[in-house]
């Protein structure tokens, strides 16, 4: 295999991998009861996915990821709220609103990175919080926004009171976006976000567009941020402020290093995982969850290097050894 | 009639001037003061530590602790929490910060914001949910006529501290050999280290003095900062914003920054309180992008 081709098909596909969407599909017969959570997780799965895309690949580290996420949320529920109450062309303009911030923002932006970026990126979803806060006329400020509904998806499934429309529904825009996210990734120009994440000085120097490519990664995270948003806002049928908020944020970037940053992946193991404990431990006392999510955020970082996908990437490494050692 | 109206204007003008000017400069310089110790420890360590607020907190409910249960007067409660945050600061560096050193930026942030998370915890089991009320001594809470209008004599202590803190350090690290030796360091810690510096020994040092600084901080700003358990997240982002407008390892800007934050956020929230905290946020981000485009590529190169 030439080096080439080797870079291009690092994140091919993989037989295991059918098991994954076989237990997701599974979990629509086996857990009907549980649909609202599972669609919770898909949806963050979406949105870890994103930021996948920019924190993993691409090595923009942000810490204000939610305000794509917000926008997108708040767009779809305006929109709907305004009479477009068709739920797909509703979702992609909500997403194309995000990407237009992200594309206004990213030129001047990703010119930082290191503390400069993470602070900027802070600072504009806080700026975003504030506003969506005082605009209360348009975006009914801390008591959110309902009453707004959505036609049937297709003009033929009409949205379920036990969630088994909105269920399908997130998990196919996550399936069709995961595709998306794996051709960018495997293509030269995902190639190039990871060289620009590995050094980006000598990217520049070999006449990469560096601060071109950034842009459109960030824009193309910016749109899927908020096509999950959007399907947020759809199938729960209310948006707060708490979509803009900081914790969002943080949540998501803490998926994906459960999970697994840059493996694709990560984003899909993290989310489920994060938040099935984290339903169970603030069922206790959310202050207590805040020490388990410290706790894991330590241990992933001082043990666990590349998160869940990482650690049984080691094993199998393990495995392999050991089997080798025997052979000979 | 007119000239008379005129001279009320006035009156109001320079007082809500002189309003501005002192809370802007005291609440300043409690932000000095916390953002200081984080200005001290990432320019020598290169750790993004979003965990600093955490120390910030403690000092401050370890001092009204003190006061509160033991009736310790504040001049004494203040100092024991600074040297009691500065020796904790010293285990929490040995046991996580020391790994993190030549770790990822995402790394360190997650570190340390897991840190600042399991602080949070911990406050809420040992102190409660609410705001951990303290009161200030009857000295601080007099008022004081400085001739344009009165002032609580808090402010005017606050503003005594900044004052000192700025000189004190200002002495340590022109003048004597350890300030030199930690100049040394922030600008080249392999050079430092090849002519002798203990630098590991060095940052542990230095992160005490960082995390006890914080503790100043939180400690005599609490009637300015309430504690609360989110205390280590509420005003991370002013004390970032500081950190990141200062540059890392810059000591001497780090005052007019804070206190520029300082004034500015008071002005604002006086002046268009409808607008809310958000044009401080606008202008810093402004200032952010044009100051640092680049910025931190030049400084890791060295």
């Amino acid at each position: 295999m030439t080096a080439r081709s080797e870079l291009l098909e690092r994140h091919s596909y993989n037989p295991i991998e059918a098991l994954y969407w076989l237990l997701l599909i599974g979990t629509f017969f086996a857990f009907p009861n549980y649909l609202s959570i599972a669609t919770t997780v898909v949806i963050m799965a979406l949105f870890a996915l994103s930021l996948d895309l920019v924190l993993g690949f691409a090595g923009i580290v942000t810490l204000g990821h939610a305000a794509y996420f917000g926008i997108g949320a708040y767009t779809a529920a305006l929109l709907a709220s305004g009479g477009w109450r068709e739920p797909i062309i509703d979702a992609v303009l909500a997403g194309l609103a995000s990407a237009g911030l992200a594309l206004m923002i990213g030129p001047a932006l990703l010119l930082l990175d290191g503390l400069p970026l993470i602070m900027v990126t802070m600072a504009v979803s806080a700026i975003l919080f504030e506003a969506a806060n005082k605009a209360s006329w348009l975006t009914g400020g801390d008591d959110g926004l309902r009453d707004f509904s959505f036609l049937p998806v297709f003009g033929l499934f009409p949205w379920s009171v036990y969630g088994q429309t909105s269920y399908l529904y997130a998990l196919g825009w996550l399936a069709l976006l995961f595709v998306l996210v794996r051709r960018v990734v495997s293509s030269p120009f995902g190639v190039a976000l990871q060289g620009i994440r590995e050094n980006r000085a000598r990217m520049r120097l070999i006449g990469s567009p560096v601060i071109g490519h950034l842009v459109r990664a960030y824009t193309l995270s910016a749109f899927m941020a908020g096509i999950a948003g959007a399907v947020h806002a759809q199938t729960n049928k209310f948006v707060s402020l708490e979509v803009l908020g900081i914790d969002t944020s943080v949540d998501v970037v803490v998926m994906l290093v459960l999970g697994g940053i840059g493996r694709l992946y990560g984003a899909l193991i993290g989310a489920p995982i994060y938040i099935l404990v984290k339903h169970f431990a603030a069922e206790w006392n959310p202050y207590h969850w805040m020490f388990i999510i410290g706790a894991l955020l330590i241990v992933a970082v001082r043990f666990g290097y590349g998160g869940l996908l990482g650690i049984l990437g080691r094993i199998e490494a393990w495995f392999a050894r050991a089997r080798g050692t025997r052979k000979p | 009639m007119p000239f008379f109206c005129g001279h009320h204007l006035m009156d109001a003008l320079l007082s809500s001037l002189s309003f501005v000017t002192l809370y802007g400069l005291s609440y300043g310089v409690v932000l000095f003061t916390i953002s200081i110790g984080l200005v001290v420890t990432m320019g020598l360590m290169r750790v993004i530590n979003m965990a600093h607020g955490a120390f910030a907190a403690l000092g401050g409910y370890v001092a009204v602790s003190l006061m509160n249960a033991y009736s310790v007067p504040f001049a004494i409660a203040v100092p024991v929490a600074v040297i009691a945050v500065a020796l904790f600061g010293v285990v929490i560096e040995r046991l996580f910060y020391a790994h993190i050193y030549t770790a990822s930026e995402l790394d360190q942030v997650l570190l340390t914001v897991g840190l600042a998370y399991v602080a949070v915890a911990g406050l809420n089991l040992a102190f409660g949910p609410n705001v951990f009320p303290g009161q200030l001594p009857r000295l601080l809470t007099a008022n004081v006529d400085i001739g344009i209008r009165t002032f609580q004599v808090y402010r005017l202590f606050l503003i005594a501290v900044g004052l000192l803190l700025v000189l004190v350090l200002w002495y340590v690290f022109d003048r004597t050999s350890f300030g030199a030796r930690l100049r040394a360091a922030v600008d080249n810690r392999t050079m430092a280290q090849a002519i002798g510096i203990d630098v590991p020994k060095l940052f542990s040092l230095v992160f005490s003095v960082g995390c006890g600084l914080a503790a100043l901080g939180g400690a005599i700003g609490y009637a300015i900062l309430p504690l609360e358990p989110l205390y280590p997240f509420k005003y991370l982002v002013l004390v970032l914003i500081v950190v990141s407008l200062t540059g890392f390892g810059n000591i001497k800007p780090s005052v007019w920054v804070a206190i520029f934050v300082g004034v500015i956020d008071t002005a604002c929230r006086l002046l268009f309180p409808s607008a809310g905290a958000f044009i401080i946020y606008a202008i810093l981000i402004g200032l952010i992008i044009h100051k640092h485009a680049g910025f931190l590529s030049r400084r890791s190169s060295s």
